[in-house]
């Protein structure tokens, strides 16, 4: 999960790490109390997960109060990508001497996590890593022993930091790694981390990923998932812990394993090329054991989609052979009728793997009105591609 | 021959007494592994259907002669047990739990690094392992395929299982699910190098997922030091980018870990690579050595 850059502050100011002072505002009128409270010249910050913020007119100086009511109208309720700004950041504006980037992340290939520190901060540092290399310093850190002062010092001289900020970088390391682990986040990123005219250094603005696995140790993270930003279909999935995303396609699909679904969408994908573009609707994976219940819950929420035209049931009988999932399938559309909602749309079902033939007669005799069985899974995706296709 | 597990294998359960690691210990038995002990803390003593429960892998390990262990511990409790694992000096840990943290797995795998990585891990998030005929340490069902030639290697379990039973009359050496987190134990890397030492593997199936780099540093490998023939597949081609698709390491990030830069470095690499599961089997056949 990404955070706002509000939340990310909190959660450095929460382990020390230096930030400037701020306040969130919902309405320009909350922007001019925040400003008024911080006092003097403000910089009013779009609060959105996407990059590019500045371009596009979402980050604006105001002199005082009036004028901070004034750019927190014009910002709230920008879309910037795609992204609607419902909060603004109201910070203290100081005069920056110059601007550094440090960060600890995930290191996939490594298996570890990796401090990076450059004197050149406030640009994108995918940039500088690929115009000027050098000027990226590294360093792996042991996740267990964690980052020690004497590795961050050695970092920040590395990454050619000045003298008279080395201690202070170093610092702001040490503790950002204690937000990484403390908060099991997979990135922490400052940039810029600010050296301003008094020789003071801060974050001016941060990236925090946190780790979905560790909610259950993370007590205080639920509080930052963003509802708002959130599809309201992903939103039902999720509190019925389904495994779903929503895309921007029409033809529905279920399987069981993330492997499974995510090469189901591009097969229908794939198929859909022949049918004008058709393209999925959504991820939704109902895991290895496919309950009848399971199976309902999933299909309630993709026959609830409105850009649905057609469903793709793609099941792979391993553990749970095909017959009991054909049974599953029989009872879920049972009891969303039961329910009142009528399966209008068509339902393509592939069944492979154990007593798949069994599972096909099961289908075959409950004779569901809009339930198609299809033997391969290229076959199903083409067949519902087809059908969506007409639908439009 | 096979690769990490075979007909020798002895196998340790860690959460045998649990609702899943004693439904999947009845069917690793059925499927011919030989399963020698089972550990639950506190719970030593008992017997899962006439396996030995003990306290410790330690006490396991030493009363039983136990290498290999299957891990069905939930998440919060996974890091420790992987730990026993590796301080009882097993060959092989599978740990097939899914939704631990990732500082947890980064801790484990920095812990085997340091204890001369003697341990290897298969997993966090897999459903492990199976040599068909000979042994099964995991919970990929063991009757959709028989024993043959091929390796497979996936991230995937689901996949593994469609690309098991696709080539089912052909067959497999060993197929290996690796598992879809961020951080895994044993790579592609690793597996592809077995199957090319392994006398009775003649080919080999990757099978790769947004996310990460490993298809591609596989790729490099398989340029350099893999002579037999690999066919590829990678899923994820129509994943939007910033949202994780099921697993939690398939998430595309920017520019890096989608599915097409995956497949250029396969094929750049002489991997035949197929744009479906079906079509990635049929490639398979056509590669497959007469034998």
């Amino acid at each position: 999960m990404d955070l706002l850059e509000h939340q990310a502050q909190e959660l450095f100011a929460k382990h020390g790490v230096p930030v400037s002072r701020s306040r969130v505002a919902t309405t320009p009128e909350e922007a001019y109390a925040a400003a008024a409270e911080i006092g003097g010249r403000v910089v009013v910050k779009a609060q959105v997960k996407t990059g590019g913020r500045g371009k596009a007119g979402g980050v604006r100086l105001a002199d005082g109060p009036d004028a901070a009511r004034e750019v927190a109208d014009a910002i709230l309720g920008m879309d910037i990508k795609g992204h609607t700004v419902h909060k603004v950041l109201i910070t203290e504006a100081g005069d920056i001497d110059e601007e550094y980037y440090v960060s600890l992340l995930l290191d996939r290939s490594n298996r570890s996590f990796l401090a990076l520190a450059s004197r050149e901060g406030g640009v994108e540092i995918e940039q500088v890593a690929a115009v000027n290399p050098a000027a990226l310093a590294r360093l792996q850190v042991d996740p267990d022993a964690g980052l020690g002062w004497e590795e961050a010092l050695r970092l920040a001289y590395d990454a050619g930091l000045p003298d008279d900020v080395r201690d202070q970088v170093a610092s702001v390391l040490v503790r950002l790694w204690n937000v990484c682990r403390g908060e099991d986040a997979t990135l922490v990123e400052i940039n810029p981390l600010a050296k301003l005219a008094d020789g003071t250094v801060l974050a001016l603005d941060g990236k925090v990923t946190l780790d979905d696995n560790a909610r259950f140790r993370q007590p205080g993270h639920p509080q930052y998932v963003d509802v708002t930003a959130t599809d309201p279909l992903e939103v039902r999935a999720a509190a019925r812990n389904l495994n779903y995303v929503k895309l921007d396609g029409s033809v529905g699909v279920i399987g069981n394993g993330a492997g499974l679904v995510m090469s189901t969408l591009d097969v229908v994908a794939y198929a859909g090329e022949q049918f004008g573009g058709v393209k999925p609707a959504n991820f939704l994976d109902i895991g290895g054991g496919a309950s009848a219940q399971v199976m309902a819950g999933g299909l309630e929420i993709i026959l609830g989609d409105p850009d649905v035209r057609s469903v793709l049931v793609n099941v792979f009988g391993g553990i749970t052979a095909c017959d009991a999932v054909a049974d599953g399938i029989v009872q879920a559309i049972g009891m969303l009728n039961e329910l009142g909602e009528t399966v209008s749309k068509p339902i393509v079902v592939r069944l492979d793997g154990n007593n798949a033939p069994q599972g096909r007669k099961i289908l075959a005799e409950a004779a569901l009105p809009g339930v198609i069985s299809s033997d391969t899974m290229d076959g199903a995706a083409r067949l519902a591609a087809e059908l969506a296709g007409k639908g439009a | 021959m096979s690769i990490f597990l075979t007909d020798k294998s002895r196998v340790l359960v860690q959460g045998i007494t649990g609702s899943e690691g004693s439904k999947h210990t009845r069917r690793m038995v059925a499927a011919g592994t030989n399963i020698v002990a089972g550990v639950t803390p506190g719970k030593g003593g008992r017997e899962v259907d006439g396996i030995p429960v003990f306290n410790s892998a330690a006490e396991a390990v030493k009363e039983t002669g136990a290498d290999t262990s299957v891990v069905f511990v939930p998440p919060r409790f996974a890091k420790a047990a992987v730990i026993e694992a590796i301080d009882a000096e097993l060959a092989l840990a599978v740990v097939l739990t899914e939704g631990i943290p990732v500082h947890d797995t980064a801790a484990f795998w920095a812990y085997a690094q340091a204890a001369g990585n003697a341990t290897r891990i298969i997993g966090p998030n897999c459903p492990g392992l199976i040599s068909p005929g000979q042994s099964n340490a995991g919970i990929i069902p063991a009757d959709i395929t028989t024993r043959g030639r091929i390796g497979l290697v996936s991230k995937s379990g689901t996949l593994t299982y469609q690309m098991m039973y696709e080539l089912r009359d052909l067959g497999f050496s060993t197929c290996v699910g690796i598992g879809g987190d961020p951080i895994v134990g044993t790579t592609h890397i690793d597996c592809l190098r077995a199957f090319e030492d392994d006398p009775e593997t003649d080919a080999i199936v990757m099978i790769g997922e947004i996310g990460g780099d490993a298809e591609e540093r596989a790729a490099d490998y398989i340029r350099e030091h893999v002579s037999k023939p690999v066919v590829g597949y990678v899923a994820g081609f129509t994943a939007p980018e910033g949202k994780t698709m099921g697993h939690a390491g398939a998430i595309v990030s920017g520019s890096s870990g989608t599915a097409a830069a995956k497949q250029k470095a396969l094929e750049a690499a002489g991997v035949r690579v197929g744009r479906t599961p079906s079509e990635a089997a049929a490639l398979m056949r056509e590669t497959l050595p007469a034998r």
